[in-house]
């Protein structure tokens, strides 16, 4: 201990050691609290490798499902997750990104506004199998859509519509109101503010909310599997209208064999759905600290 | 009260002006009553005691700069800070003058007077009524009263007048005068001149409280 | 009430507030203000805080109407026109009575695409390259940024930011600038960088500045005018005169006071 300024009384350094015994107790407690979900996270991946990696070659995801292991892909199921994906983004982008302009930038600040403020954050809560009951409904059986990839990922968007929402919201409040000041002050329109300052600034987080919000949807089962059942499909999706299958429904579909190679094979199909979940985050992540250092002056 | 340091420098300052000014008085009437009384003695006193005028002067002139450089006064705390500055400089001219007088009684040395005074001490009471009065005015912010003072000018100006027939006379009659006779004529000028410098000091208190230096 | 000096009046203005009140909500801001400015010339709005007289510069480019509870009743007349008529375009307004904040803030984009933006939302079809250099030069900025002109504006010091967004605001070539306190954020030397520039600006524009700084006001500015707050917390005009007028020698006893330091 380093020499001390004052003589102090014992009883005061009985306090001081006191206190710096539990404040080392209380860093083991969070410590291990960290651990806990690091080592849950460590088991289930070492769990998901070992049991999937042997089965992980190109054959696997180029090759239609088959009742036979080792002639078994999620090729089908692969393309119908991109596919998916892709027009869930068209749908959503548009949609989401137009709400939080206009409540952001021209909802008038009373009641009504308030009620959607405070439904769109609902919503973000709802239970994903509600809306697969929903687009069962209003797409498939109403809009006689079938049970086509153009009423799942109209689904799946109803879904991730809140997030989107909510996070293009945040992105846009957090273009410095000086920006607009200086805008407005040279003679530009509302339209010309928000196309030209607002969306340019606000884009990076747009786009991160975006793809973490794609992410949440592609690992949604329960909703694509209310709307295109459990299918067993071995062809991939031509248009719209087609049926398809996604990657969590053949991950379940071989979980429920009873050969034990299909376990193996569930565990590959894991594995592929986690290293496009990995990097679609990762893109984000970097997205988001690319253009956080630009704007942040 | 805010900007307290700032008021009590700007009224350290006006008293110091008042201060010389008494001095400058006190340098008058010294240098006249010395040559009436053909003191040599506190003539020199007056010509010694100048520099203690000048001195005087220059620290306050000195205040003034100090308090223009770091207070950056605005309208009526410049104008006073202003005019402080040049009362400071009329009265040290007028100071200048008492030396004259009283540099020229000692010049006069064993010499008698030419004349009893009469005249010239009445000049010297009228110009140090005008330099107090004067001041007053400064002191009190009165424009009334500068302005008296500031028109009392023409009085002094017709003794002067008058002074300078009566040596004339002199003069012409006995060219022997003539040598004590202007002697009396520069006394009675530089009494003149401190009059004059006195309406100046009028003119600084108009510009003082009007921010005009217009008259009338 | 108001000293509405005969030599005031009648002056070629650019701009004259005519019986301006301004109300956020039922708050009145700003009450009875009768004022004209001169054209080509720097007209300094001093005054404690809270006596409205930023409220009363974002009157003058209608910068106002972005504040929902804000009402603006009263004149401003432009070339002849209340710019608060109905029939009356704001944003028209405002490419023509340019706008400079306190707080420099250029855009998250190159210095070049900075100028560039004005002349882009106003639908300029005309040479970019130089209207941008024309523009830097005005705002004495162009030598030092000459060869970086793709670089972040957010490379450039404080100083030189404001200046940047300055130039920007010219490069519209409006006729009148606004400036809300343009030198606040800035170090002594900058201040008075943007005080030389405002000097060589007022040959071609008028000026109108509000400043805190008094010193700012009487070293840079032809005609000041001196904004109090009065009863119920509402602003208006004390006194408007040439600016030698109000340093030396102002007419209205509280100006003296404000100006002295003497107002608490």
């Amino acid at each position: 201990m380093a020499s001390e300024l004052r003589p102090i009384s014992d009883q005061l350094r009985r306090r001081r050691t006191y206190r710096r015994v539990l404040g080392g107790i209380f860093y083991g407690l969070f410590l291990a609290s960290v651990c806990v979900g690091i080592v849950g996270l460590v088991v289930l991946l070492y769990e998901v490798l070992s049991n999937g990696l042997p089965w992980m070659n190109w054959q696997f995801i180029t090759d239609y499902p088959s009742r036979h292991p080792e002639e078994a892909g999620l090729f089908s199921a692969l393309m119908g997750t991109m596919w998916l994906m892709a027009m869930t983004a068209l749908f959503t982008v548009p949609v989401g990104v137009g709400a939080a302009i206009y409540l952001e930038e021209y909802a008038p600040r009373n009641i009504l506004t308030r009620v959607i403020e405070i439904n769109v954050a609902n919503l973000a809560g709802v239970p994903s199998i509600v809306y697969g009951l929903l687009g069962l409904a209003l797409f498939v059986t109403w809009f006689q859509l079938g049970r086509s990839i153009l009423a799942g990922s109209m689904t799946l968007s109803l879904l991730v519509l809140p997030i989107v929402i909510i996070s293009s919201r945040e992105a846009i409040r957090a273009v410095p109101d000086s920006y607009r000041q200086a805008a407005y002050a040279m003679g530009a329109d509302q339209w010309q503010v928000i196309k030209q300052v607002i969306l340019p600034s606000a884009a990076p987080g747009i786009l991160t909310g975006t793809i973490l919000a794609m992410s949440r949807a592609i690992g949604e089962a329960a909703p694509v599997i209310a709307i295109s059942a459990l299918v067993y499909l071995t062809y991939v999706p031509a248009h719209p209208m087609d049926r398809f299958t996604v990657l969590p429904i053949q991950i379940y579909n071989w979980i429920a064999r009873p050969q034990d190679e299909f376990r193996g094979l569930a565990a590959a199909g894991i594995i592929v759905l986690l290293v496009i979940l990995l990097t679609m985050n990762a893109i984000a992540v970097f997205l988001r600290n690319r253009y956080q250092v630009r704007s942040e002056e | 009260m805010p900007r307290e340091d700032f008021e009590r420098n700007l009224k350290l300052v006006q008293d110091e002006v008042v201060q010389l000014s008494s001095m400058v008085e006190k340098a008058i009437f010294k240098s006249i009553d010395s040559l009436k009384r053909r003191d040599l003695g506190a003539s020199q006193q007056v010509v010694d005691e100048d520099d203690i005028i000048d001195a005087k002067q220059e620290a306050i002139e000195n205040r003034c700069i100090d308090l223009i450089a770091l207070e950056s006064p605005m309208a009526v705390d410049l104008r006073v800070i202003i005019a402080a500055m040049m009362v400071a400089n009329e009265l040290e001219r007028m100071g200048d003058y008492a030396e004259g007088i009283a540099k020229i009684s000692l010049a006069m040395g064993e010499l008698p007077p030419l004349k009893p005074l009469i005249d010239i001490p009445r000049m010297a009471d009228k110009a140090v009524d005008m330099l107090r009065r004067s001041i007053e005015s400064y002191v009190n912010r009165d424009i009334v009263a500068a302005k008296g003072v500031f028109h009392d000018d023409d009085e002094v100006d017709e003794m002067y007048e008058q002074v300078y027939r009566e040596l004339l006379t002199y003069m012409m009659g006995d060219p022997t005068t003539i040598q004590r006779a202007t002697y009396l004529l520069w006394v009675s000028h530089d009494l003149e001149r401190v009059a004059d410098r006195t309406t100046n000091i009028a003119e600084r208190v108009m510009f003082l409280v009007t921010g005009k230096t217009e008259m009338d | 009430m108001v000293l509405e000096k005969e030599h005031m009046k009648n002056v070629d203005a650019a701009l004259t507030a005519k019986n301006l009140n301004v109300y956020y909500g039922d708050f009145l801001a700003i009450k009875d203000v009768n004022m004209a400015m001169k054209k080509n010339s720097v007209t300094a709005l001093i005054g404690p805080s809270g006596c409205g007289k930023s409220t009363f510069l974002r009157c003058l480019n209608r910068m106002n109407d972005l504040i929902t509870s804000a009402s603006v009743r009263g004149e401003i007349l432009f070339e002849n026109l209340n710019i608060y008529s109905d029939n009356i375009d704001a944003t028209e307004i405002r490419s023509r009575i340019g706008m400079v904040f306190q707080k420099p803030n250029p855009f998250p984009k190159s210095i070049y695409q900075n100028i560039a933006f004005g002349l882009k939302v106003n639908g300029f079809s005309g040479d970019t390259d130089e209207a941008v250099e024309r523009s830097l030069r005005q705002a004495s900025l162009w030598e030092e940024v000459k060869d970086r002109l793709n670089d972040s504006a957010f490379t450039l010091s404080g100083g030189q930011q404001q200046r940047l967004c300055i130039a920007r605001a010219l490069a519209v070539e409006p006729e009148v600038l606004l400036m809300d306190e343009p030198a606040s954020a800035l170090d002594p030397i900058a201040t008075l960088a943007i005080e030389d520039l405002v000097r060589d600006l007022k040959a071609r524009y008028t000026i109108i500045i509000v400043t805190h700084n008094m010193q700012q006001a009487a070293r840079v500015s032809d005609e000041t005018a001196f904004f109090m707050v009065g009863e119920n917390r509402s602003g208006y005009l004390v006194e408007h005169d040439d600016t030698q007028r109000i340093f030396t020698n102002p007419s209205n006893v509280k100006t003296e006071e404000y100006i002295t330091g003497r107002f608490s």
